[in-house]
């Protein structure tokens, strides 16, 4: 025990001492998710709109107008064809397909049905959900001003469309992934690397000279980092919650009790990595490209995994983030419980023991 | 009493033999040179005494204790020093000696009193909240010999322990490494500066994995009719088939 705490407290004196490690990371997760979260609540103000408009009648007129007094658009041009919009969101000109139905003030005075299609460049979801939801309301608007002088139940359908990523999802989805990404980072990478440094200075032949036993030596290592861990983890949620409103909805304990085996799992990968490598460059690039990459990519914290190719979606399903994600997801944003999100945590507990295991396998057999 | 036991050790990596069936004694309290050029095969066959490394065949015994069947043992009664010093570079010097004294189980109070005795016989007792990193080189060396005989092992290994340092600090770390012996800790020490060998009590001269020769720097200038060990050595491998000199 005494070998075990004087080798922790080496280990936070190393975090503690080095000013960048410590600003990775404290100060990392905290821009992370505060750039994220503005990404998410960002105003947008003069956003180019183009329109498409066969009818040209009073109420297309008058709504195409409310658009452009607004602050948020500017109406860039009017589009003859429906052929041309593919072609103009790939000039990247405009943010926003504005596409009246055919008779609109007609049908929308007889049947009380007409319909507008807003279109957005789904390659960037939420600036895409914010424009459309600006311009569905300041439609509304328009109709409850009509309904009020007409006094007749209009209905304007406005039907939503994302190019390029058709299943938007929720803007939350970026707070549970920053998470993953953060857990992810600290903990493998930090380990991975500091791993490696013991090694490349010497240090941890020394230390494996020494009657220390080498689960002692792996406790130690990670215990700074799992606990740091714990510390950004609240930190981001804290933020989250009070900066950027993301709801707690679930229950809190869930919520830890996951992400602690995502942390297992994590660390484990970071002990795995410097299992492979003498060196601090390499561990450093294995854990950026190796674990970040599909993080971010191949999560669901950027992209679908519904719209990725099949043999995508298949590895995704080996990504422990993927899991993670979506556990949180359910718990902090829909609310369910621990028995709802049983799944995930089977299959990350099982991901954590197999790593585990294999990480000590490894760490012992290196000895030998 | 014989403090290392070596008996037809072997190791083998696959194909390549990278110790050959060496066997050797070391008396307490000696200082036993272990020579050979670069790949002759001492590392690995320091890595195997001290437990780290395990042997394809033959037997050791380090401390009394069978370096396969008790390598705990043989570990809490060794200390070790490798070429790069190996300290923590962003501890200070106190805490790295309490670091390896927390290592090896000493108490604290012990320790204290320790790290005093210690910077007080390396005459540093004013860098004791130094960094290490801004230590010069040559105590730094000194530094990391104290932390490998912190915790009074019987024995201790030094892997080329003077490398890269200046003519005037090997002597001073050959000092210590005297004192160290005459407290009675038995001093196994690589190197290839053939004028160290000359300090050693006795010397063995591995080329190609086997040991070709092991007696005290006097007789073995006798036996080789040379003037100095670099001579021998120059003899002796000139033999070798592999390595890179």
């Amino acid at each position: 025990m005494r070998q075990f705490i004087t080798f922790t407290r080496k280990e936070f004196y190393h975090i503690l001492r080095d000013r960048w490690t410590m600003l990775m990371l404290l100060a990392f997760p905290l821009i992370m998710i505060i750039l994220f979260g503005f990404g998410i609540t960002t105003e947008i103000k003069n956003s180019k709109i183009a329109v498409y408009d066969p009818s040209k009648d009073l109420a297309t007129q008058n709504i195409i107008k409310k658009l452009e007094t607004s602050e948020y658009f500017i109406l860039s041009e009017y589009l003859n064809s429906p052929d041309q919009i593919e072609l103009i969101f790939k000039e990247g000109k405009i943010g926003l397909m504005v596409v009246f139905s055919e008779r609109f003030y007609e049908n929308l005075i007889h049947t009380g049905d007409a319909q507008i299609l807003l279109i957005a460049d789904g390659t960037d979801p939420n600036t895409a959900s914010t424009l459309t939801n600006y311009a569905s309301r300041i439609i509304m608007m328009y109709l409850q001003e009509l309904t009020d002088i007409e006094h007749l139940p209009f209905q304007i359908n406005t039907e939503v469309k994302l190019l390029y990523n058709p299943t938007l999802e929720g803007a939350y989805n970026i707070v549970p992934g920053v998470m993953g990404m953060v857990l992810m980072l600290i903990c493998a990478l930090m380990t991975s690397v500091s791993i490696a440094r013991e090694k490349e200075l010497g240090t941890m032949e020394v230390i494996l000279v020494s009657p220390m036993p080498p689960l002692l030596i792996v406790l130690s290592k990670v215990v700074p980092y799992f606990t740091i861990s714990l510390i950004n983890f609240t930190n981001v949620l804290i933020l989250a919650v009070f900066l950027l409103g993301v709801p707690v909805n679930g229950s809190l304990f869930t919520l830890y009790l996951v992400s602690i085996i995502f942390i297992f799992v994590a660390l484990a990968l970071g002990l795995l990595i410097s299992s492979v490598t003498n060196r601090q460059l390499v561990a450093l690039l294995m854990s950026a490209m190796g674990l970040m990459m599909p993080v971010v990519m191949l999560s669901g914290l950027m992209f679908p995994i519904e719209n990725m190719p099949l043999i995508l979606q298949g590895i995704a399903q080996i990504i422990p983030a993927k899991w993670y994600i979506e556990a949180i997801r359910d718990v902090m944003i829909k609310g369910l419980g621990p028995a709802d999100v049983i799944k995930e945590i089977g299959i990350l507990s099982l991901m954590a023991v197999v790593l585990i295991g294999a990480s000590l396998k490894k760490f012992k057999i290196r000895l030998e | 009493m014989k403090v290392i036991e070596a008996e037809n050790l072997t190791k083998k990596f696959g194909q390549f033999v990278a110790v050959d069936n060496i066997s050797f004694q070391v008396e307490k309290g000696e200082i036993f040179g272990f020579l050979g050029a670069n790949g002759a095969g001492k590392t690995t066959a320091m890595r195997m005494l001290c437990g780290l490394s395990k042997p394809t065949s033959g037997q050791g015994k380090v401390a009394g204790f069978d370096i396969e069947q008790q390598p705990e043992k043989v570990k809490a009664n060794i200390g070790y020093m490798s070429q790069k010093f190996a300290l923590y570079e962003d501890l200070r010097v106190w805490e790295n000696l309490r670091l390896y004294g927390g290592i090896y189980g000493i108490p604290s109070r012990e320790i204290n009193e320790k790290i005093h005795a210690a910077l007080a016989q390396l005459g540093i007792e004013n860098e004791k909240d130094t960094m290490v990193k801004s230590l010069p080189l040559g105590w730094k060396q000194k530094l990391a010999f104290s932390t490998a005989i912190f915790h009074d092992p019987k024995i201790v290994f030094l892997d080329e322990p003077t490398g890269g340092v200046d003519p005037l600090a090997r002597r001073q770390f050959w000092e210590l490494i005297y004192e160290a012996a005459d407290r009675g800790i038995t001093v196994f020490v690589t190197t290839h500066y053939m004028d160290e060998a000359e300090y050693c009590n006795r010397v063995s001269v591995m080329v190609d994995g086997k040991i070709e020769a092991l007696d005290s720097p006097k007789n073995l200038k006798k036996q080789f009719d040379a003037k100095n060990m670099d001579q021998i050595f120059h003899q002796l491998a000139r033999k070798a088939t592999r390595g890179n000199n």
